[in-house]
């Protein structure tokens, strides 16, 4: 029968061809990468370089994952404003280091801005010379972007619970809209450098070395420890426990109805706060930001999460390293340019594949 | 109840009092006559450039309700969520712009005539949007946005990489311009109008054709420059496009098809557990409304006369949205009106406003900071009357509605409207029972 | 294609079942919510499907309607293998099913909801519902349509509501309307769960003679019904379900002596 056949072949399309292409495509890479290696065209140091800056950057969009993965595994809704959370995390962290580093030396209102008009030379902000100011605006990023967080879903989200996701993603789209223009309106859409050069450790390797900055080392190691620190919450703590029987168990969603609020309330605060401490260590690690860097990662986020089955906060962190290795091992063969398409399409044919994303559909918040 | 004699007078308020049309009608008349109130106080009085201004908004308001229309088809009828039309109407123009810019352009194309690119961009688009639609089979709505997303910042991206922006294929020369702004192919308007429509206006102005002589000669009564009298021509033309639009959009959704889409949006499960293949019907209304997109873009553009692939932000797509939530998604009337009351209101009036402070109070040039703004009223009147400040402000404002929609109004400003799935009147069997 | 034609061109069918089920499974998570079941079910009848709440009836007819994809198993329907098949498929293939929780087109109009049903409609095709020139032939057959719709729900005695959106329908209209559409579709075999939970009693009644009326035009149904009395008079034969399994099958009068099923209901409804 026609239709049989119909059947069959889609059936075979997706759970054979496509998976097939994409182990071979993977296959070839592999391959062909070694090939350069041997050839020397590129380097062991270049690719290990590209490693450790694709470590850097998967950590940091694990890291910023997490919180748009609770929401949903939550709140069954795409959250479009999490990439403005980021920055607005961001913003509210340099505030602070920037007043903490700067006051008596700089006018306050400028170090209120992080204004682009004070010489970061000056001020002279890194992890090791202002270490203080730092660890203070980390906090304050994510205390802050916690209570934004619990605003909106108090004004935005609260008030329409029993809404569809549908709805709920529309309403994010519109918090996004406002939140990345209430920002520019204050701080301006000038890019602005934050931070002075730092120190970093050199290693060796083959033809040359791999340089880990103290920068991008804060990232990775904080960032881990944001993770674990996670973890071990939702794993050990009685709310934690509640959070994961909302997200695992749809019935015991249906039976309780809506879940509780002080299950969303721990959602958005957690969540948040990892989305706000993310958007600092971002901008620490790059040493500049804007009003309009968090809405254009929220794609590359969105990208991870799905990767890791979205709604799964592990799989968001193996998402986030998967994307973010990905994406600058692509260096190879890709222009810089085209990365960025280069990892939506990956997400896109994901999901073609699996619609679950890659690691499962099991939600383990 | 006297009846009136039949007069025209008559019979035109019979229309007016039509539900819809009259809405419609008294809507689109007390905008423009905002437009017009607005623009007078802004300091622009010239009967001239009155119309210029109220053309140029024109313009804008029907393009926007050719999206909604596209969109409602997506979104209103099938509930399809699609958040990538910019990408639609990156691929529409950009292909358009590929197929028939000249061999010897700057950034060449095919030299292929504009009877084959305009078509040609919209198949593009549409076999896009029938692409797309594939995960959109087999994925839950809010994956859809996101993958819709992706693919037209993907579209973007290779637009403006150096990659697109010159390439050869087969011995061919040809390119997207990359970020820059990219010559677009002389609209036909212009040959309607001028014996040399390659020449820059201010040259072909002066050697028009017969019609064009009759328009500009027209034009020059009321201190309206040949550009303006052109523009005006591409407006009417749009003008009726958009009838046409909806025309299709409406007889689509007055069908069993558009009941079966309609269907799809209520349940899906049940549709199919009724052997309607909903694959199918979704793949047609996303190459449909995608290729619909397309020659919108092509449409705007080439009256422009060039395009930046800055222009295809996913912002743009968000207005759409707003456009066509606001007057109530899943309906066509909702659509243009609420795409006009986007336009007029939302989109085009605060540039008036901040001309009319400017005008009224002539705040001092905007200050460096919010700190600095915070000093008086004046420099505060100055800073958010800036340029940017105008523009995030809309941007604020076009959230706050947003979220107020989905919260109080999910039906649109006009509340739930109903359109009849069948091109025949349900109700009438009904009307000759009771008859008899 | 009638079920008497695409019977004789199956050739090694063994019996005259129109619907053959064997060794269905399907589990969710931890729970195997059909667990190899196996039955026949003869063309122009009314079988009844009973069991306890959770013993897998709606599951199985998800799993035969194409709403989920069965784990393991086979469903061969009018002598085509239909196991796996979408929805669609299942249902143009003459075999539609209802739902237990009525599930209505809420935003579209009761008229609508049914007239959304018959199958292979002109106007479904695109470029026929738009170009002028096909446009007329799309509008005979609406009214075609529109009149049978109006006959169905003036049957179904809730033609006064034609217009209303479906919904603002009461729960019990709601089950009507169900059932409106599914013989709107005009199947072969019909699979009904649950149909007559929240009708009022007439109406039930008319609705089982008409149940009769249809199978005496030929058409086969599976029924699933709470109400013991009314799967004893109405259905033969019967199939009790429990637990994922088939526990019992044959005539009523054997059903009610059946022990093991006696069991199952702990002594429930199945005493009068
Ligand atoms: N989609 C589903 N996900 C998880 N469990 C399900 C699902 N559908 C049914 N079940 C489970 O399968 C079992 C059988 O349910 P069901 O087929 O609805 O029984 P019945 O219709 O006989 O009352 C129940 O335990 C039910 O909870
Ligand atoms: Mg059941």
């Amino acid at each position: 029968m026609s239709t049989r056949t119909e059947q069959d072949l889609s059936q075979l399309l997706r759970q054979f061809l496509l998976p097939a292409t994409l182990v071979v495509v993977a296959g070839l890479l592999v391959v062909d990468l070694f090939r350069r290696l041997v050839t020397g065209a590129v380097g062991t140091a270049t690719l290990a370089t590209f490693l450790w800056d694709g470590v850097v950057f998967g950590m940091a969009i694990g890291l910023a994952g997490i919180g748009l993965a609770m929401t949903y595994s939550i709140l069954k809704f795409a959250n479009f404003a999490h990439g403005d959370y980021i920055t607005f995390g961001a913003f509210a962290g340099w505030m602070v280091t920037f007043v903490v580093a700067g006051l008596g030396d700089f006018s306050l209102d400028l170090l209120v801005l992080v204004s682009g008009e004070l010489s970061v030379a000056d001020i002279g902000i890194n992890v090791l010379a202002t270490p203080l100011a730092i660890v203070l605006g980390l906090v304050v990023a994510a205390a802050a972007t916690a209570a934004l967080a619990l605003v909106v879903d108090r004004i935005v989200f609260k008030p329409m619970r029993d809404a569809d996701g549908i709805s709920l993603l529309i309403a994010s789209v519109g918090v996004a809209l406002a939140l990345r223009h209430v920002l520019l309106l204050v701080f301006q859409g000038s890019s602005r450098t934050l931070t002075t050069d730092v120190a970093s450790v050199s290693v060796s390797v083959g033809d040359g070395a791999v340089a880990f900055g103290a920068h991008e080392v804060t990232l990775v190691v904080l960032a881990a420890v944001l993770m674990i620190g996670t973890h071990a919450l939702l794993q050990y703590t009685k709310l934690g426990t509640a959070m994961r029987a909302m997200a695992d168990n749809e019935d015991l969603a249906r039976v309780t109805g809506i879940p509780t609020e002080r299950v969303v309330r721990t959602a958005w605060l957690l969540g948040g706060a990892l989305t706000g401490a993310a958007g600092f260590l971002i901008a620490l690690e790059s040493g500049t930001m804007n009003t309009s860097f968090g809405w254009e990662l929220l794609l590359v986020i969105f990208s991870a999460v799905i990767l890791g089955g979205i709604g799964s906060v592990y799989g968001a962190i193996a998402g986030g390293l998967i994307i973010g290795v990905a994406s600058r091992l692509s260096l190879i063969w890709l222009p810089s340019e085209l990365i960025l398409a280069g990892a939506f399409g990956v997400m896109i044919v994901a999901l073609l594949v699996k619609p679950q994303g890659l690691l499962g559909g099991v939600k383990t918040v | 109840m006297s009846e009136p004699t039949e007069t025209p007078a008559t019979r035109l308020l019979a229309w007016l009092t039509d539900g819809d049309l009259r809405l419609l009608s008294v809507l689109t008349v007390s905008l423009f006559v905002l437009v017009w109130v607005l623009s007078f106080f802004s300091g622009i009085r010239e009967p001239g450039r009155i119309l210029s201004q109220i053309q140029g908004v024109a313009f804008i308001a029907v393009l926007y309700v050719m999206l909604a229309l596209s969109l409602n088809l997506q979104w209103g009828y099938t509930g399809l969520l699609n958040l990538g039309v910019a990408g639609f109407m990156a691929i529409g123009v950009y292909t358009m712009a590929l197929l028939s810019m000249p061999t010897s352009a700057a950034v060449p194309g095919l030299g292929l005539p504009l009877w084959i690119g305009i078509p040609g961009g919209v198949l593009v688009a549409s076999l896009f949007g029938a692409l797309v639609a594939l995960p959109a089979i087999r994925l839950q709505a809010d994956y859809l946005a996101i993958v819709t997303l992706a693919f037209s910042e993907i579209v973007r991206l290779v637009i403006r990489s150096q990659e697109a922006a010159s390439f050869t294929i087969a011995g061919t020369r040809l390119g997207t311009g990359g970020t820059d702004s990219l010559a677009l192919p002389t609209s036909p308007v212009k040959v309607l109008l001028y014996e040399d429509p390659s020449q820059p206006a201010a040259i072909a102005a002066a050697s028009p054709t017969p019609l064009g002589d009759i328009l500009f000669t027209a034009g020059e009564q009321i201190g309206a420059s040949p550009a303006v009298m052109e523009s005006l021509v591409y407006t009417v033309f749009l003008l009726v496009i958009a009838v046409a639009f909806f025309w299709l959009v409406s007889r689509i959704a007055n069908s069993p098809f558009g009941r079966v889409l309609k269907a799809i949006r209520e349940d899906e499960l049940v549709a199919s557990s009724l052997g309607k293949d909903t694959r199918l019907f979704k793949i047609k209304v996303f190459a449909l409304g995608s290729g619909m997109m397309g020659l919108v873009s092509i449409l705007w553009f080439l009256e422009r006369g060039s395009v930046t692939p800055a222009t295809f932000v996913p912002d743009l797509t968000f207005f759409v949205f707003v456009a066509l939530i606001l007057g109530g998604s899943g309906s066509n009337m909702g659509g243009v009106i609420g795409s006009l009351v986007f336009v007029v209101l939302l989109l085009e009036s605060p540039r008036f406003i901040r001309r009319i402070i400017r005008e009224s109070f002539d705040p001092p040039a905007p200050p460096e900071t919010i700190f600095d703004a915070l000093s008086g009223v004046d420099p505060l009147l100055g800073y958010f009357t800036s340029q940017e400040s105008i523009s995030a402000l809309r941007f604020i404002l076009l959230g706050i509605i947003l979220v107020y929609l989905m919260q109080q109004r999910p039906d649109g400003l006009l509340g739930h409207r109903t359109e009849v799935a069948s091109n025949v009147d349900l109700a009438d069997r009904q009307q000759t029972e009771e008859e008899s | 294609m009638t079920a008497q034609q695409s019977r004789t061109a199956d050739a090694d069918s063994e019996t005259d079942a129109i619907l053959s089920v064997q060794d269905l499974r399907k589990s969710f998570g931890g729970i195997t919510a059909v667990d190899g079941v196996s039955f026949e079910i003869e063309p122009g009848s009314i079988t009844g499907l009973i069991g306890p709440n959770g013993a897998g009836k709606s599951t199985t007819f998800n799993l035969i309607s194409g709403a989920y994809t069965p784990d393991s198993g086979t469903i061969v329907f009018d002598g085509t293998d239909i196991t796996g098949y979408r929805p669609d498929r299942v249902a143009t293939r003459g075999l539609v099913r209802s739902f237990q929780i009525a599930r209505e087109l809420p935003e579209m109009s009761v008229l609508e909801n049914v007239m959304l049903a018959p199958q292979h409609q002109l106007g479904e095709t695109l470029y026929r519902s738009v170009l002028p020139g096909f446009r007329s032939g799309v509008e005979t057959q609406e009214r075609e349509l529109r009149e049978r719709a109006w006959e169905t729900l003036e049957f179904f005695e809730i033609d006064h509501l034609a217009t209303e959106n479906a919904g603002n329908l009461s729960g019990g209209q709601r089950k009507l309307l169900e059932m409106a559409r599914v013989l709107m579709t005009d199947p072969e075999m019909i699979l009904l769960d649950e149909p007559l939970a929240g009708v009022n009693p007439t109406l039930e009644q008319k609705l089982i003679e008409r149940l009769h009326e249809l199978k005496a035009d030929g058409y086969t149904f599976l029924f699933v019904e709470h109400d013991m009395d009314i799967v004893m008079n109405n259905c033969d034969p019967i199939i009790v379900m429990h637990q994922g399994q088939k526990l019992a099958e044959g005539a009523p009068e054997t059903i009610k002596e059946d022990d093991r099923v006696l069991e199952a209901y702990l002594g429930g409804e199945v005493e009068q």
